[in-house]
């Protein structure tokens, strides 16, 4: 690990000041980037642990819910009003991490974290375009079975680890952003990410310096039924190696709503539009959810190493809209 | 029964009973025509009592001092930066910036290293150590992707591990072979394993074969594993006054002693090395080169040196379990008793090491057959030397043959566990020994009847509940005994009447010291308060390897052998005016805190007696445990029937273990507390080589990918279900305490007992481990 200054924000405009100059990064509850730091794959000059801004989580005036970016993951997947009416979140973040990580990763800080590619966190022995950009994609043609079938690029197959995020694109939550200059501006969050192209180093379109502050979630109408399926190669302490979120409204075997995004498949979490066109008014059947899952994956661009993944995000996104319309299917 | 039967039984018990409490002199050899050791007929001492570990509150109060754990004045911290290529010549380390970061003391390269011999390799030479016998840090030369190429020393861990990141090295590459089809494209020879060829053929097995009624002949295969034991591996090394100091976590501390006096030229006793505590070996916990460069960096810069490895450290410079591929056919008669078993197949070694994964030697006593046809094919590749992990040899080979069984089974329509028991063999198929002891067929029959396996649909995928697929699977696991040569032992009594055990042996978390001091305490007669038990350092007498489930038997017969000795002294001492005048040592028990005649416990008299009266403080006596004649005669090993409930996701294709049964025969258990987690250890580990272990090794380069915990997959909590251990407890007459080892066999049979309940649950065979979902879909 390289030397590196520490401070503390009290609030958010503390936060931006003290990130102000180059290097500098925001500190969450460092699950992550303590952890790159160790690996020496992330070097910044200075740490501005933002972890004392106040983290609450609030009622919108529209029935949704506002959440600071510095509330903890175990706050945030037991919270009363995230259980009962945001299942697929909890449900998330419950499968996200362990205890002892989800005690300490916040909000923020879950939102950026970095893929776990090996061959990204292998700093001195393998070629990594998102460690060194132009350098070379070691997974390309090596072990690849945990990487993208969805919108990889040539430069980099990783795929974005997040649980809660996944849930949050399902949600169509709003990222709510400060910037150095004491801008503000929202994001939904299924822009805050990006796909790799030729530029697999940036993985947000956040600016230099600007701070993650809240997370907004709409409300969702009674009748809405949400949940989260993670797959995974054991029972715990692994990431998806295909996760679905999906919230669906249906009455009478009709589709009003639905959305569905998609982890451990791509760059970002997926919002499988698609899919979701396909459904969107339609019968919510058996042969209707599978014709989703194929439209959606129709796109899917696997290696040899993954291949199988496509058949698993089609199974799991089946049964997970098949369990959610219950009945009414 | 009849009544006279009854009172026959009864007066047998009594005498039991009374016998029972006076503990004869063991013999002080096993082969034919001996006693059975007197302790196996004591059923209600110490032994067999499920004793709490006796090490249990230190470790709880985070008080029992690990290798990292010993403080040195003047100690600096070492942290290691490895190469990035598998073979090749390197042109320049530039150290400059490293040797000027905050903190560093020395940067040690081949340039400024001291120079020393080579490793003696593991099974060179009887206290031989090393995971291969490659130059440490002598050359411009790298040998594998990961070799430590610079060693740097600082006032703090940090500041040592920093300046690795600021060392840069350049290398003119060679071609390395990584590639396995490569290699064996180019070639395979026929693997040696402990001296002999791993080749066997009796009859004419290929064409009993083609004539055969019933046949399968399939391939399967196993990845290459890591060591992953929770205690990372580490060492404080120090120079103090010419003798070289280790605190070590060690499997074999006797030898690795003995090992670096080799290499840095000096004897033997000017090193010691104690490893008090381990935090799990499982034959990793061996001498890597890390404890070599941590002895040479104390040299280079004249202080104590800590090395502890990073988790990818272990991974880069700690040897594994090599990959398989394996081919098991099977031909049966109607009846399915066996006509054919050929087993060969191909792995792979280096060429600096003396270990080819013997994946055939648990078919070679398995089942009986008219013919055979057993090899072991070999490829030497440019990697970190492959190793020892929990039964090599049968943890992978035990799964191809058992799946083949399974398979065999389906094939002749009869029950897997009807067809093992069919071709229960009456003496060793391939040695022709005769068995030492084999109740395989109890254990096979108590653990189906305990596990409901006749509650198994014998026609796969039938049976569902919900989303989850539902199987039943079994397997047979099983392990040899090992005694090795060279074990040894100390007693020492005290005026107190207190023993002191002293043997060179190793506590690696399994129950050791717990086990060997109710043996030892019921072996003298003694309360366990008022025997201890020593082990852990290198000066401590024997060549005790914790290593091939054989340090049980080896203390063991190392301690009847210093207690023949303590007694022939004892009697010597107690002379004419004891009531024990004129006994010869066989004809003396050890009760009471003392020694008795054996028919006549009224001629008595207390160790504290006999040492006041000769005005001794204490009386030590030393002896050599004999050689392991024992396997020459007869056939030996334990066995265990292996049931497992598996569930399978019809969706997603994942695999969980909803019910695991271990039924074992492996000898008297001497405390079944300790035992019980060694067996349910074994078994998770099992399963682990089952669902999800696998060293992603890149081809291209050599490089270990996932070196970590969170990629390379091990168990979790969730991943284990309830293991229900029995054992038949029936003693081996033909060991000391009539034990085996029971530290390998857990994870033996476990993966095809998986795979099995897996085939049973979906209909498909997964003959490549790890059964990964993908595999499923």
């Amino acid at each position: 690990m390289r030397p590196f200054r520490y401070s503390r924000a009290v609030d958010v405009a503390d936060a931006v000041r003290l990130a102000g100059s180059p290097g500098a990064r925001y500190l969450g509850g460092g699950t992550n980037l303590v952890d790159l730091m160790r690996e020496t794959i992330e070097q910044p000059d200075a740490l501005v642990d933002v972890t004392a801004m106040p983290g609450e989580i609030e009622e919108t005036p529209e029935g949704g819910l506002l959440i600071g970016a510095a509330v903890r993951n175990t706050a945030l997947a037991e919270h009363p009003a995230v259980r009962t009416r945001y299942p697929v979140l909890s449900r998330a973040i419950v499968a996200g991490a362990s205890a002892q990580i989800r005690n300490m990763a916040t909000l923020g800080g879950n939102l950026l974290q970095r893929t776990r590619c090996a061959y990204f966190y292998d700093n001195h022995g393998s070629r990594c375009n998102k460690r060194q950009p132009g350098q070379g994609c070691d997974a390309l043609e090596g072990f690849h079975r945990n990487h993208a079938i969805l919108g990889a690029s040539a430069a980099c197959i990783a795929v974005h680890p997040s649980d809660m995020a996944v849930a949050l694109a399902a949600l169509d939550a709003v990222v709510h952003l400060q910037g150095r200059n004491g801008s503000v501006r929202s994001l939904p969050v299924t822009d805050l990410h990006r796909l790799p192209g030729e530029r697999p180093d940036v993985d947000t379109l956040l600016e230099p310096g600007e701070l993650i502050t809240a997370i907004e979630l709409p409300p969702l109408p009674a009748t809405l039924r949400s949940t989260y399926r993670k797959v995974r190669d054991r029972s715990s302490y692994a990431f998806a190696l295909v996760s679905v979120a999906a919230v669906l409204d249906i009455a009478d075997g009709e589709i009003r709503d639905v959305r569905i995004a998609l982890g451990g498949v791509a760059h970002k979490p997926w919002r499988a539009t698609r899919a979701e066109s396909v459904l969107r008014g339609g019968s919510g059947t058996a042969a209707a959810f599978a014709a989703a899952a194929d439209a959606e994956l129709a796109e899917a661009r696997p290696l040899p190493g993954n291949a199988f993944k496509i058949e698993l995000a089609r199974r799991t996104i089946v049964a997970v809209l098949r369990e959610l319309a219950g009945d009414s299917a | 029964m009849s009544i006279a039967k009854d009172a026959k039984d009864l007066a047998k018990g009594m005498l039991q009973g009374l016998m029972g409490k006076a503990v004869a002199m063991a013999p002080d050899s096993w082969i034919p025509g001996g006693e059975p050791d007197p302790l196996i007929r004591v059923r209600h001492g110490h032994v067999g009592k499920p004793v709490s570990r006796i090490d249990g509150p230190l470790k709880v109060a985070g008080a029992a001092p690990f290798a990292a754990e010993f403080p040195m004045e003047g100690m600096v911290y070492a942290a290691l930066v490895y190469s990035t290529i598998a073979k090749g010549r390197i042109l320049a380390i530039n150290v400059a910036q490293a040797e000027a970061a905050p903190g560093v003391r020395a940067v040690m390269t081949y340039r400024n290293a001291p120079r020393i011999a080579r490793p003696p390799v593991f099974m060179s030479d009887q206290k031989a150590a090393g995971g291969d016998d490659l130059p440490v840090m002598q050359e411009d030369f790298v040998r594998w992707n990961g070799e430590p190429v610079a060693v740097v020393l600082a006032d703090t861990q940090e500041q040592a591990d920093h300046a690795t990141t600021l060392v840069a090295v350049s290398y003119e590459l060679e071609t390395p072979m990584t590639d396995f089809a490569s290699a064996k494209d180019a070639g395979t020879r026929t693997a040696v394993f402990m001296g002999q060829a791993l080749h066997q053929e009796i009859g004419d097995a290929e064409k009993a074969l083609a004539a055969a009624a019933f046949r399968v002949d399939s391939h399967y295969s196993t990845p290459r594993h890591s060591h992953n034991a929770i205690e990372l591996h580490a060492v404080t090394a120090a120079w103090i006054g010419g003798v070289l100091r280790l605190h070590d976590a060690s499997q074999l501390v006797a030898h690795t002693a003995w090992s670096l006096g080799q290499m840095f030229g000096i004897p033997e006793d000017k090193v010691v090395v104690t490893s008090p505590f381990v935090g799990g070996g499982f034959g990793g916990k061996c001498l890597w080169q890390h404890q070599v460069l941590a002895s040479m960096a104390a040299k280079l810069v004249g202080r104590p040196v800590r090395m502890v490895l990073s988790r990818e450290g272990v991974y880069r410079i700690v040897g594994g379990r090599a990959l398989t591929e394996q081919r098991v056919a099977l031909a049966a008669d109607a009846e399915g008793k066996l006509k054919a078993v050929v087993h060969t197949g191909t792995t792979a070694k280096t060429a600096s090491n003396m270990m080819a994964e013997p994946f055939i030697v648990a078919t070679r006593s398995m089942y009986e057959s008219e013919t055979f046809k057993l090899d072991v094919q070999v490829v030497e590749l440019d990697m970190l030397a492959n190793t020892f992990m929990r039964a090599p040899g049968e943890a992978v080979g035990t799964f191809a043959l058992e799946c083949a069984m399974d398979e065999l089974a389906e094939a002749l329509d009869i029950d897997p566990v009807e067809l093992r028991i069919r071709n229960e063999p009456e003496m060793d198929p391939t040695s022709g020994l005769p068995f030492s002891s084999r109740n395989v067929v109890e254990a096979w029959r108590t653990g189906a009847e305990r596990f409901g396996w006749s509650r198994r649909s014998a026609v796969p995928g039938t049976v569902r509940d919900g989303e989850w697929l539902v199987g039943m699977g079994c397997a047979t696991g099983t392990y040899p005994y090992y005694r090795m040569p060279g074990g040894a032992a100390r007693i020492t009594l005290n005026a107190e009447g207190r023993a002191s055990i002293d043997i060179a042996a190793h506590e690696m978390g399994m129950g050791t010291a717990t086990a060997q001091t109710q043996v030892a305490a019921e072996r003298l007669g003694l309360p366990m308060g008022a025997v201890s038990f020593h082990y852990g350092d290198s000066t401590l007498p024997g060549v005790v390897l914790a290593g091939g489930s054989q340090q049980t038997a080896s203390i063991g017969a190392s301690v009847i052998a210093a207690h023949r000795a303590l007694v022939k002294e004892l009697l010597a001492m107690a002379g004419n005016d004891s009531p024990l005048a004129g006994l010869k040592p066989d004809e003396v028990a050890s009760r009471d805190g003392g020694l008795c005649r054996i028919d006549d416990p009224a001629r008595h008299e207390t160790y504290v007696s006999i040492l006041s009266r000769a005005g001794k403080g204490s009386i030590s006596a030393e002896g050599e445990a004999p050689m392991p004649l024992e396997t020459q005669h007869w056939s030996m090993h334990s066995h265990a029937a292996m049931f497992c409930e598996a569930r399978v996701n019809s969706v997603t294709g994942e695999v969980r273990i909803a019910r695991f049964l271990g039924s074992f025969d492996c000898g008297r258990i001497l405390n079944p507390k300790t035992a019980a987690s060694q067996l349910r250890g074994g078994i998770i580990m099992g399963l682990g080589l089952a669902l999800m272990e696998e060293t992603q090794f890149d081809e291209r380069n050599g490089r270990i990918v996932n070196a970590s915990l969170s990629e390379y997959h091990v168990p979790v909590h969730m991943d284990v279900p309830d293991i229900d251990l029995i054992w038949t407890d029936i003693a081996d007459p033909h060991t000391p305490m009539g034990a085996r080892g029971i530290g390998e066999i857990g994870i033996t049979g476990t993966a095809a007992a998986v795979a099995n309940a897996v085939y049973n649950a979906t209909g498909k065979r997964i003959r490549d481990l790890p059964i990964t979902l993908d595999k499923l879909l």
